[in-house]
């Protein structure tokens, strides 16, 4: 039970939801950039919400199915063909045996995720699969998949073969999932109040609100680098480093923010202005250099609401697809 | 020594509490103690903690916690409840486990291509300013930035010096002075930090049962040694 890459993508990598615990040693928990996207896709293909899957980028990967699978892909739309099919996005596919996947264009978003039922079988490094490059460990050999890696999944109960349909490379299952809420206003991101906020000048704080920020072309899975008015502080105070996370908007020496991505740096002494909230990173990380942000500030209940709306919704959706899994298995 | 704790949210899954905005050692103390309160009194949905020179930062699963944060207003507010406890309930001189490394560093050649330029700078010469690092124990602060740098201070004033305008790579091993603080680079990296020797210790190693040598409170002092000894460590 495995997959191959016959020709590896631009950035492909094994990621799950993060690997918490180690961030007093320096390394942080890096995981999928969009976390909502990623869950999605494991339990559309029936896996726990945490296991080992791929994040892609475009270009994307050519990847060929050894065995028959179930696949779920989710995040951005890279026109993922079988053979020569378009595969839908956000519905559990069942591929045959011998047949290749690969992304045909980039129509929207930057990374998608490919799961796998029964989940890619590699070992955890400090209780996560995730990729840590830069640390070079995690994943597969803590680096991007390359030519001719060949990934195992855990053997399924159910029986592939008898929901393909003679002379058809795939079958797309009944259920679905619309995921068209947390990606609605793409480019208008929530934050809260960062610690120095209140350090900004009034102006930059009306700039910051009132305007728009593009994605800078130094934009990666460690940070997104924004090009807009420059803000100003109205102290030239240094701070000492202290702790960040996945959302902090830094404010760099040059009046430009950058916002933390997934493999952030575990501390900075850059301006904390404010932090993306949890529930708006997905639509963040499925943003591209050139894109356009509005920010709006919102109060901490509002954010922690968002969040908690998110997750019911997820809730619910794992139990309907362990549901209809349920019916398939023999 | 009085504090008065600053606890704020960095987003609405993490929270720091601040202790003031400088490098001090009873500071650094206090916040290890928290740090070390916390891993034994965890609440639920608790992630990760981030200790740094004078603040310490906890990240959190708001799903989690909201089962026991009851009728707080919001779950920073429970979380925030749950981070002063911890200043509370700790006391600034139970420091406890803390182990003293002594660092072969070689202050020579390609291995050190900023310390001539810094004891220009500063007007010594090269045997002083490497005198002046080596005679201190310092402590390492935190660990952040890359897997395993440890930030340590700190160091004498005369060889105190500022970061580089532009970031260059940085070799694993070396290393560096920023300021008031030394560090060492545990991996090659673009770094700022003025480059004044490079140790042989291999400071972070991934498959080890712990991958990051040093601990946050450990102390550090460094010696020097040639090329030869280096190549041969």
């Amino acid at each position: 039970m495995s997959l191959t890459v016959i020709k590896p993508g631009l950035l492909d990598t094994i990621q799950d939801t993060g690997r918490f615990g180690f961030s007093s040693t320096g390394i942080a928990p890096g995981g999928a950039m969009d976390l909502y996207a990623a869950r999605i896709a494991n339990m559309l293909s029936g896996n726990c919400s945490r296991e080992a899957l791929l994040e892609i980028h475009f270009p994307g990967p050519q990847i060929f199915f050894e065995q028959n699978a179930l696949i779920s892909i989710t995040g951005a739309d890279f026109t993922p063909m079988l053979n020569d099919e378009a595969l839908p996005l956000w519905k559990p596919v069942v591929v045959r045996k011998n047949s290749i996947l690969h992304f045909n264009g980039l129509r929207n978003g930057a990374r998608c995720y490919l799961a796998v039922h029964g989940g890619i079988c590699i070992k955890k490094w400090l209780n996560s699969y995730s990729t840590n490059l830069k640390a070079g460990a995690g994943g597969l050999e803590g680096r991007k998949l390359e030519k001719d890696d060949e990934l195992a999944f855990r053997e399924s109960s159910i029986y592939f073969a008898g929901l393909l349909r003679e002379g058809r490379d795939y079958q797309v299952l009944k259920w679905r999932v619309d995921a068209d809420k947390t990606y609605q206003f793409p480019h208008e991101i929530y934050f809260t109040m960062g610690h120095e906020w209140k350090e900004l000048t009034e102006n930059s704080c009306h700039d910051l609100l009132q305007n728009n920020f593009i994605i800078h072309p130094f934009s990666d899975r460690m940070g997104y680098r924004l090009k807009g008015v420059p803000l100003q502080r109205s102290t030239d105070t240094e701070l000492v480093s202290t702790g960040v996370s996945f959302g902090t908007m830094q404010l760099l020496p040059d009046g430009q923010l950058i916002v933390l991505m997934a493999d952030h740096q575990t501390t900075g002494g850059y301006p904390r202005i404010g932090h993306v909230v949890n529930a708006h990173l997905p639509k963040l990380a499925q943003l591209r250099p050139s894109d356009t942000i509005q920010f709006k500030m919102v109060d901490m209940h509002t954010a922690e609401e968002l969040l908690f709306s998110q997750q019911r919704e997820l809730a619910i959706l794992e139990r309907a697809c362990l549901d209809h899994l349920n019916e398939l298995a023999c | 020594m009085s504090i008065v704790p600053d606890i704020f949210p960095v987003g609405d899954s993490a929270a720091t509490i601040s202790l003031g905005n400088r490098i001090d050692e009873s500071l650094n103390g206090k916040i290890m103690a928290m740090q070390q309160w916390l891993s034994t009194h965890p609440f639920p949905g608790l992630l990760d903690c981030i200790p740094a020179y004078s603040s310490l930062t906890i990240i959190y699963d708001p799903i989690q916690v909201r089962p026991v944060a009851g009728h707080s207003s919001t779950i920073f507010e429970w979380v925030k409840q749950q981070l002063a406890n911890a200043f509370g309930q700790t006391n600034v001189n139970r420091e406890t486990g803390s182990t003293f490394h002594r660092v072969p560093v070689c202050y020579e050649g390609t291995y050190a291509p900023d310390l001539p330029a810094l004891a220009l700078e500063k007007q010594l010469d090269v045997s002083a300013v490497i005198d002046l690092h080596t005679s201190r124990t310092y402590r390492v602060f935190m660990i952040g930035f890359l897997p395993g740098f440890s930030y340590l201070g700190t160091i004498d004033e005369r060889i105190a010096v500022g970061r580089k305008a532009q970031p260059v790579m940085v070799a694993p091993g070396s290393v560096g002075i920023a300021g008031i603080q030394t560090g060492i680079y545990p991996l090659a990296s673009p770094g700022g930090w003025q480059i004044i020797g490079r140790t042989p210790l291999k400071l972070f190693d991934p498959y080890a049962s712990s991958p990051v040598l040093f601990r946050t409170g450990d102390q550090v002092r460094f010696y020097p040694i040639t090329p030869i000894e280096f190549e041969e460590y």
